[in-house]
């Protein structure tokens, strides 16, 4: 169904027959002092020229520049195929799919996502997708908490070494209703979970353990021990994993001896551009047992009158048009574009395409690791494996030096001194496929440069 | 028209109550088992979990709607309907008999503000439209 606006005559033809005079009559019931305010501070348009050349002057300043900044949102090379698909009328303007005699295409779509997002994470469900990754940790906890069948546990193990907007973001969300994160350390010298710490954490009021892989610095974690362990307590795990990963690492499904509870993440690493933050998808999927208690939308396969394949949304009295209040979320939609985009960047990559990339980015973290720590003044600060990712200690303030990078085209990393006080002046690196043996040079020559208090030979 | 034995006791909100000694079984009625259709899903209260009377204690649901199922006296839950659990189509095809779905020891022997059949069809008939 495309979309046509109505022309001045369709207006005037409605109001007629439905007998008022102008459009802000539709509004008199909303009470005068609520009322919007006219659009005064607006300046009038300008002309599509000068628009265009607004927009490239404004592109020029932002330069391009060489980007090692992972820290939950990473930069990988998107076939031009994806969003040439991606954009295509019927997917880019499609409506949401609750008639589904009208939306067969978009059906079909999200359950192929589904089933290989199922696939990629080794579990027997996901949804339809959420907001995104740290809004998909905040419903993960939430129904971990609902799963429990006693439903009196208000806790959940949260490793400090999560990214910390998830952390944030599921705070403020469980909050509401009054549920708590206990914060569990990780050890200073491998940045992998603190397990023994873990072990005297654990209470009667913990719901669930929250198990990051990769976690925010990078480092892999046990996730076998922590699964088992959390099934041991009794408790429920949630997995929060970089699907990128999860081509070359063990999936959540297979870890430990049954796998986890529930999976969750950011999908943007899979064909979905970085654009400033957003928009991005989050994931969720779980167990079959569990399918009941989990948010977001759900497309199922059936057949119709005749006999023939066809696709619904399902399962929708978990939700909130249905069950009010008693829904397993408020949310009532997918994000529906960006899964389109990652479904045919999963096609087009297909299992062993992603794991080509995966490992692509993993030889070029081993590269960065090896040259950064050659500089003096340079050290890697954990010493467990890691993925794509490193946190490297320097020798000069980390905000000075991310700007002194940046005056040279290069965005040298994260600077993690303000979230992680005690790991002092650290930056977090992230190499993936799209940079070159050369790009890591060049990172590493401008480092020690400005390390040794060289200035650049000529302003940039 | 839908069916109402005259032997039961039932609550405005379509559950129905037979004495069985000094339990009480509860279930929903023909018309309410009508109105949400196929059922899919069925949650139910843990054993010797107590309720008052008009809290809720249970949910059904369908492809539809999500009904909470409400305890008509106050009371203790000692037996809950497996079958149901497995297989919710048994609400639909046997409300009274197979469809049951909790079993209550009441907390005190006098039921209170329960309906008989005829002032029970006098509710569905004030509800059709």
């Amino acid at each position: 169904m495309p979309f046509i606006p109505h022309t001045e005559q369709d207006v005037k033809e409605m109001l007629e027959t439905i007998g008022i005079r102008k459009l802000d009559s539709l509004f008199d019931e909303i009470p005068e002092s609520l009322r919007h305010a006219s659009l005064e501070g607006v300046p009038p348009g300008i002309s599509e020229m000068e628009l265009g050349r607004l927009m490239r002057e404004r592109a020029q300043k932002d330069g391009n520049m060489l980007c090692f900044i992972g820290a939950g949102a990473y930069e990988h090379h998107i076939p031009a195929a994806v969003w040439e698909v991606a954009t295509r009328g019927e997917f880019y303007t499609a409506y949401t799919p609750y008639q589904a005699e009208a939306s067969q295409g978009s059906l079909q779509l999200i359950y192929e996502y589904q089933t290989m997002m199922a696939s990629l994470m080794s579990l027997e469900v996901s949804n339809a997708s959420l907001y995104d990754g740290a809004s998909a940790l905040a419903e993960a906890i939430l129904m971990a908490i609902r799963l429990d069948s006693k439903k009196h546990k208000t806790s959940v193990l949260m490793p400090r070494s999560l990214h910390p907007h998830y952390r944030d973001t599921a705070k403020a969300i469980i909050r509401q209703k009054h549920d708590k994160i206990i914060d569990v350390p990780y050890l200073k010298d491998t940045g992998k979970v603190d397990f023994a710490a873990l072990q005297k954490l654990m209470n009667d009021d913990v719901a669930a353990l929250v198990i990051p892989q990769p976690n925010f610095f990078g480092v892999l974690e046990d996730v076998d021990q922590l699964t088992d362990w959390a099934r041991e307590q009794g408790i429920f795990s949630i997995a929060v994993v970089n699907p990128m990963a999860m081509s070359l690492l063990k999936p959540p499904g297979q870890w430990g001896k049954e796998g986890v509870d529930i999976a969750c993440g950011e999908g943007q690493p899979l064909g979905i551009p970085l654009a400033s933050g957003g928009p991005y998808y989050g994931f969720l999927c779980t167990r079959k047992s569990h399918v009941r208690q989990m948010p977001g939308r759900i497309v199922g396969r059936t057949v119709d009158m005749d006999g023939k394949p066809g696709y619904v949304l399902t399962l929708q009295a978990r939700e909130q048009h249905i069950r009010r209040a008693k829904a397993t979320s408020n949310i009532c939609t997918n994000q529906g574009l960006m899964v389109t985009a990652s479904t045919i960047y999963m096609s087009l990559m297909g299992p062993q395409g992603l794991r080509h990339v995966a490992a692509l980015c993993h030889q070029r973290a081993r590269e960065m690791k090896m040259e950064l720590t050659s500089i003096p003044g340079v050290e890697a600060v954990f010493t467990a494996p890691f993925f794509h990712e490193i946190v490297v200690k320097i020798n000069k303030p980390a905000d000075q030096m991310l700007r002194e990078l940046a005056r040279r085209h290069i965005q040298g990393g994260y600077a993690l001194k303000e979230i992680y006080p005690e790991l002092g002046d650290c930056l977090l690196i992230c190499a993936t496929e799209t940079k070159t043996t050369e790009d890591i040079k060049l990172l590493a020559h401008h480092l020690r440069d400005v390390l040794e208090g060289r200035k650049l030979a000529c302003p940039a | 028209m839908s069916n109402i034995p005259q032997k039961l006791q039932y609550t405005k909100t379509h559950e129905w109550i037979r004495q069985d000694d000094e339990l009480l079984t509860i279930g929903i009625t023909d018309h309410a088992q009508t109105m949400l259709g196929d059922l899919v899903y069925v949650e139910l209260p843990e054993i010797e979990s107590s309720f008052d009377g008009g809290q809720e204690c249970a949910v059904v649901e369908s492809v539809k709607a999500a009904a909470d199922i409400y305890c008509p006296v106050p009371g203790e839950v000692v037996e809950v309907n497996d079958a149901v659990i497995e297989n919710p189509q048994l609400i639909n095809q046997d409300p009274y008999g197979k469809g049951w779905l909790i079993r209550v020891r009441p907390h005190d022997q006098k039921g209170s503000g329960l309906l008989n059949a005829d002032e029970y069809s006098k509710v569905v008939a004030s509800e059709a439209h």
